[in-house]
C-alpha cells in the first residue's frame, strides 16, 4: 500500500535532521497561523500564489531562492565545521554517511533553488518592464513554471524529515548512483525533484525567449535592448538547448534504477561516461544561464551609476551571444581525465579558453563604463567593483583548469572546489545581490538601508576570499574534495581559516535578514516617490515604484538605446512631459489556481514514485491531466482593466513626474 | 468581447504583425505558435540526446540479440506508412477547421487519431514480441537505448492521441473559437513533429540496423 515507506524514514534517532526538521515544520506552521490571524491569507493568495503577475512571480521565485540560500549555507557551514573537527585522530562530528549528504544537498540546493530561481526571478521581474511590455507571453504558464520549481525544492527538503538524500555529490555520478551501490531513497528524491523543476525551468525559457522576441514596445528593436533583456534571451536560449538534456540523463538513471535497464551499470554492456558526457552537456550551459544574467545585471548597474551609457554596447551583445553559443561546445573540460584522447582534449581545452575572450570584452566594458563617468558608489556598484576584482582571479584559475595536463593533476581536488566558487560566488552571487539592492525599490516603493548593505557586501567579499583561497592551496598539495576526514594535521590552519571566511558569509546572510527587517521598519526615510530612485536609463524605471499591474498605461515608444534615458533628457530639457495620450481600457490575464494545483499533483506524483507507491503515482498523474483539461476548458483567461481606471493612475503618476521634473529642472 | 479591446491587449501591438517584433508585442496568433515551436525545438534537443545515447550503446549487445536479428522491416514499413499517412489526414484536417467544417474536422482527427492507434498498436506488439523473445530492456545497453528511443517517441504518440481527443471535445463544445483554432494549429505542429522524428528513428534504427 505504502511502497517503501515506513516509520523506519523518519530519522527518530538522528537529532540533527530531526531536530531541523521539527523546527522548520514549527516555523512554517507558525507563519501560517501568523498569516492567517492577521488576515493576510487573501492578499497572499489573491496578490502572489495564484499571480499570473509577472512581478509577483519574480518576487515570489526570488523568496523561494532566500530561503533556499539559509539552507543551502547551513550545509555549508555544516561541512566547515566538520573538515575543521575531523582533523588526525578526531572524527568530527558528522558520521560519513550524513556528511555525503550534506555535501549533495549543498550543491544540489545551491544550483536548482537558489541560483537558478535567483536569476529567473530577476528575468520575470526585470524584463517585461525593461522591454516595456505588460507581462511575459505566456502569463499562466509562468506561474505554473514556478509553482514547479517549488515542488522541486519542497521534495528536497522532505528528503530531510521522511526517508534521505543522495549520498552521491550533486551531479549523481553513476555507478554510484545505480541501485547497486545507492539503495535508498536518496537518489531518487534527487532525480525526482530535479525532473520536477526541471520540466518548470525549460517552460520558463520557452515563456522568456517567446517574450524577447515576440513582444517588445513599440520601436524596441533588437539593437534598443537593454543588455539584461539580450543577456537573459542568451541564458533562455541555453535552457531551451540543455535542460532537454539533463532531463533525458535523469530519465534515463531512473529507468536503470527502477526497471533495471542497463543505461550506466558496470553489467550489461552499460557505460557509466555516457553519463558524464549527458549530464555536462547540460551541466556546463548551465554555468552560462546562470552567469550571463550576472552579467546583464552588471551592465544595467554599471551604465547606471557611472551617469553615462554602457561602453561597447554592441560588442556586449555580441560577446554575449558567443559565449551563448560557445557554452555549448566545452562541457568535455569537466572530465579530460576520461581518456578520449589528446586530441580531443586539446580542442575542448582550446574552446574553454577562448570563452574567457568575449568574457574579457566585457570587463573592458564594464571597466571603461567607468572611466570618465561620475561614479557613485552605492552598494550595487561595491558588487560590480568587487566582482570584477574577484571574478578575473576565479576566471584564470579556469583558464589554468582547462589545460589538460593541468587538469589531470587537480581534477577533482579542492583546488577545483575553490574554482567553481570563486566563479559562482565572485560573478553569480555578487550580481544577485547588486540586482537585489538594484531592483528592491522598484518592487517595494522604497530602498534598502545602504549602510547595512555596505556591510554585507563586506561580509561577503572578505568572507569568500577567506573561506576559499585556502582551498586553492590545499588542492594543489594534493587535497581532494568531498573529504569527511583529513588526516594530515598539518592542513588545520587552512581548513580553520576557511572555516572562519564561511562564518563571515554567514553573519552577512543574518545582516541581510537584518537589513530587510531594518529596511521595512523605516521605509518612511527612503521611499522611492519617484520611480527612478538611481537616476536609471531603462524602461523599468520609467513606471512608479511598485508599478501598477498593467506596468505601463500606453506602452512607451522606444526611439534609441536606452530608452527611457532619452526621454527623461528630452522632458528634463523641455521642462515637460510628453503629451497625454488616449488612454484605452487594458486586458490583463487573470489569477488562477492552476499552477498550484499542478504543483500539488506533481508534488504527490513525485513523492509516490520516490517512494513506489504506485496507486498515488497513478492518481498524482490523472489530477494533473484533469487540471491541465479543466485549464483549457475555461474560457474567460483576461479581464479588462476600464480606461477610467487606467487615467486615473496615469494622471496620478504624470502629477508626481511633473513635481520629480520641476525640481529636476530647478537644481540644475 | 469586442475586436477593439482584443487589439491593445497585453500582447497585441498598435500595428500589423511583423513578426519580428518592432512596431510592438505581436498578436496571440504569432505568439503562441512561436511559443509552441520552441517547445518542439526542446522536445527535438530531448531525442537528439536520445539518438546520441541510442548511438553510444548500439553495439553494447552484452552478447545478446543484435539489431540485425531483431528488427523486422515489414512490420516496421506498416508502422511508418500508418504515421505517415496520420500526418496527411492531420493536414486535411488543419483545412476542414480553417473552413470551418465541423464534419469532416471531425472525422479526419478522428482518422487521424485512429492511424496513430494503429501505430501505437504494432509498435506494442513489436515490443512484446521482443521481450517475449528475451530480448527485453533489461538484456543489454543496446536495448535499453533502444526501448527507451522507440518507447519515448511512442509515449510521445499517446499524449498525441490523448490531446487529439480532448480537442476533439473542445471542438464539439466550444466550435471554431479562436483560441481553439490556435490550439489547434500546434497540435498539427506537435504531429507532424513526431512524423519527422519518426522518419529519424526509421533511418537511424531500424534501416541502418537492418543492413546485412
Amino acid at each position: 500500500m505504502l511502497g517503501k515507506l515506513s516509520w523506519d524514514a523518519i530519522p527518530f534517532h538522528d537529532p540533527i535532521p530531526l531536530i531541523t526538521s521539527l523546527v522548520v515544520i514549527l516555523a512554517v506552521l507558525g507563519i501560517g497561523i501568523w498569516v492567517w490571524r492577521k488576515g493576510y491569507w487573501p492578499a497572499l493568495y489573491h496578490g502572489y500564489i495564484t499571480s499570473t503577475d509577472h512581478k509577483k512571480i519574480g518576487i515570489m521565485y526570488i523568496v523561494l531562492a532566500l530561503l533556499m540560500l539559509v539552507r543551502g549555507f547551513a550545509d555549508a557551514i555544516m561541512m566547515r565545521l566538520q573538515q575543521s573537527l575531523a582533523i588526525g585522530a578526531s572524527q568530527g562530528y558528522l558520521p560519513p554517511e550524513h556528511y555525503n549528504q550534506i555535501f549533495s544537498a549543498h550543491g544540489t540546493i545551491m544550483i536548482f533553488f537558489v541560483a537558478m530561481p535567483f536569476v529567473i526571478g530577476f528575468m520575470n521581474f526585470v524584463v517585461p518592464l525593461q522591454l516595456g511590455v505588460r507581462d511575459v507571453a505566456f502569463p499562466t504558464m509562468n506561474n505554473v513554471s514556478f509553482w514547479l520549481t517549488a515542488s522541486g525544492a519542497l521534495l528536497i527538503n522532505l528528503s530531510l524529515f521522511i526517508g534521505e538524500f543522495a549520498r552521491t555529490g550533486w551531479l549523481a555520478y553513476p555507478p554510484l548512483s545505480e541501485l547497486e551501490f545507492s539503495p535508498g531513497v536518496g537518489v531518487d528524491y534527487y532525480l525526482v525533484a530535479l525532473q520536477i523543476s526541471g520540466v518548470g525551468t525549460v517552460l520558463t525559457a520557452v515563456n522568456f525567449v517567446t517574450t524577447i522576441l515576440k513582444t517588445r514596445a513599440p520601436g524596441m528593436s533588437y539593437l534598443r535592448m537593454p543588455v539584461f533583456c539580450w543577456t537573459s534571451l542568451a541564458a533562455n536560449l541555453i535552457i531551451l538547448a540543455a535542460f532537454p538534456v539533463l532531463t533525458v540523463t535523469l530519465a534515463l538513471l531512473m529507468l536503470d534504477r527502477y526497471m533495471g535497464f542497463h543505461f550506466f551499470t558496470n553489467d550489461g554492456g552499460g557505460n557509466s561516461m555516457l553519463y558524464m558526457n549527458l549530464i555536462w552537456v547540460w551541466g556546463h550551459p548551465e554555468v552560462y544561464i546562470l552567469v550571463l544574467p550576472a552579467f546583464g545585471i552588471y551592465s544595467e548597474v554599471a551604465a547606471t551609476f557611472s551617469g553615462k551609457p554602457l561602453f561597447g554596447y554592441r560588442s556586449m551583445v555580441f560577446a554575449t551571444m558567443v559565449i551563448c553559443i560557445v557554452s555549448l561546445m566545452v562541457w568535455l573540460h569537466h572530465f579530460f581525465t576520461m581518456g578520449a584522447g589528446a586530441n580531443i582534449n586539446a580542442i575542448f581545452g582550446i574552446a574553454s579558453m577562448i570563452i574567457g575572450i568575449p568574457t574579457g570584452v566585457k570587463i573592458y566594458n564594464w571597466l571603461f563604463t567607468m572611466y570618465g563617468g561620475r561614479v557613485r558608489f552605492t552598494v550595487p556598484m561595491y558588487y560590480l567593483i568587487g566582482f570584477m576584482l574577484t571574478f578575473v582571479g576565479g576566471g584564470l584559475t579556469g583558464v589554468l583548469l582547462a589545460i589538460p595536463p593541468v587538469d589531470f593533476v587537480v581534477h577533482n581536488s579542492l583546488f577545483l572546489v575553490a574554482h567553481f566558487h570563486h566563479v559562482i560566488i565572485g560573478g553569480v552571487v555578487f550580481a544577485l545581490m547588486a540586482g537585489y539592492t538594484y531592483w528592491f525599490p522598484k518592487a517595494f516603493g522604497f530602498t534598502l538601508d545602504e549602510r547595512l548593505g555596505k556591510m554585507i557586501f563586506w561580509c561577503w567579499f572578505i568572507g569568500f576570499h577567506l573561506a576559499f583561497m585556502p582551498l586553492y592551496v590545499l588542492g594543489l598539495w594534493g587535497g581532494t574534495r568531498r573529504m569527511q576526514h583529513i588526516s594530515d594535521p598539518s592542513w588545520a590552519p587552512w581548513l580553520n581559516v576557511a572555516l572562519l571566511g564561511a562564518v563571515i558569509i554567514g553573519v552577512g546572510i543574518v545582516l541581510t535578514v537584518v537589513q530587510l527587517l531594518y529596511s521595512i521598519k523605516t521605509r518612511e526615510q527612503r521611499l522611492d516617490v519617484t520611480g527612478d530612485p538611481w537616476d536609471g536609463r531603462t524602461l523599468e524605471w520609467l513606471t512608479l515604484s511598485p508599478p501598477p499591474h498593467y506596468n505601463f498605461a500606453v506602452l512607451p515608444d522606444v526611439h534609441g538605446e536606452e530608452a527611457y534615458w532619452i526621454r527623461k533628457q528630452t522632458a528634463i530639457k523641455q521642462d515637460a512631459l510628453i503629451d497625454e495620450p488616449d488612454y484605452q481600457p487594458i486586458e490583463m490575464p487573470i489569477d488562477t489556481p492552476t499552477g498550484v494545483i499542478c504543483a500539488f499533483f506533481a508534488s504527490l506524483c513525485g513523492f509516490a514514485v520516490i517512494w513506489h507507491i504506485w496507486w498515488l503515482a497513478i492518481l498524482g498523474l490523472v489530477g494533473a491531466f484533469a487540471v491541465f483539461v479543466w485549464y483549457a476548458w475555461q474560457d474567460e483567461h483576461e479581464h479588462i482593466i476600464p480606461v477610467e481606471e487606467v487615467r486615473a493612475n496615469a494622471r496620478e503618476r504624470r502629477r508626481i513626474r511633473m513635481e520629480h521634473l520641476h525640481s529636476l529642472s530647478q537644481s540644475t | 468581447m469586442s475586436t477593439e479591446v482584443a487589439t491593445i491587449g497585453l500582447t497585441h501591438g498598435a500595428s500589423e504583425d511583423t513578426g519580428l517584433g518592432h512596431r510592438g508585442p505581436e498578436s496571440k496568433s504569432i505568439v503562441v505558435p512561436y511559443g509552441f515551436w520552441l517547445f518542439v525545438l526542446s522536445d527535438m534537443v530531448l531525442f537528439s540526446a536520445l539518438f546520441a545515447t541510442y548511438a553510444t550503446l548500439t553495439n553494447a549487445t552484452d552478447g545478446g540479440p543484435t539489431s540485425n536479428q531483431l528488427f523486422d522491416r515489414n512490420l516496421v514499413a506498416i508502422e511508418t506508412l500508418a504515421l505517415l499517412i496520420s500526418s496527411f489526414t492531420c493536414g486535411l484536417a488543419m483545412i476542414a477547421a480553417k473552413r470551418k467544417n465541423m464534419a469532416w474536422t471531425q472525422i479526419w482527427l478522428l482518422v487521424t487519431g485512429l492511424l496513430g492507434a494503429v501505430f501505437l498498436f504494432i509498435e506494442l506488439y513489436e515490443f512484446a514480441t521482443m521481450v517475449g523473445e528475451g530480448a527485453g530492456p533489461q538484456r543489454s545497453a543496446f536495448l535499453s537505448a533502444f526501448f527507451t528511443l522507440v518507447g519515448c517517441h511512442g509515449a510521445h504518440v499517446t499524449a498525441g492521441l490523448l490531446w487529439i481527443g480532448t480537442m476533439m471535445a473542445q471542438l464539439w463544445a466550444k466550435g471554431f473559437r479562436e483560441h481553439i483554432m490556435r490550439r489547434l494549429l500546434c497540435l498539427s505542429v506537435f504531429w507532424h513533429a513526431l512524423d519527422i522524428i519518426w522518419v529519424a528513428i526509421f533511418t537511424i534504427v531500424y534501416l541502418i540496423g537492418t543492413l546485412p
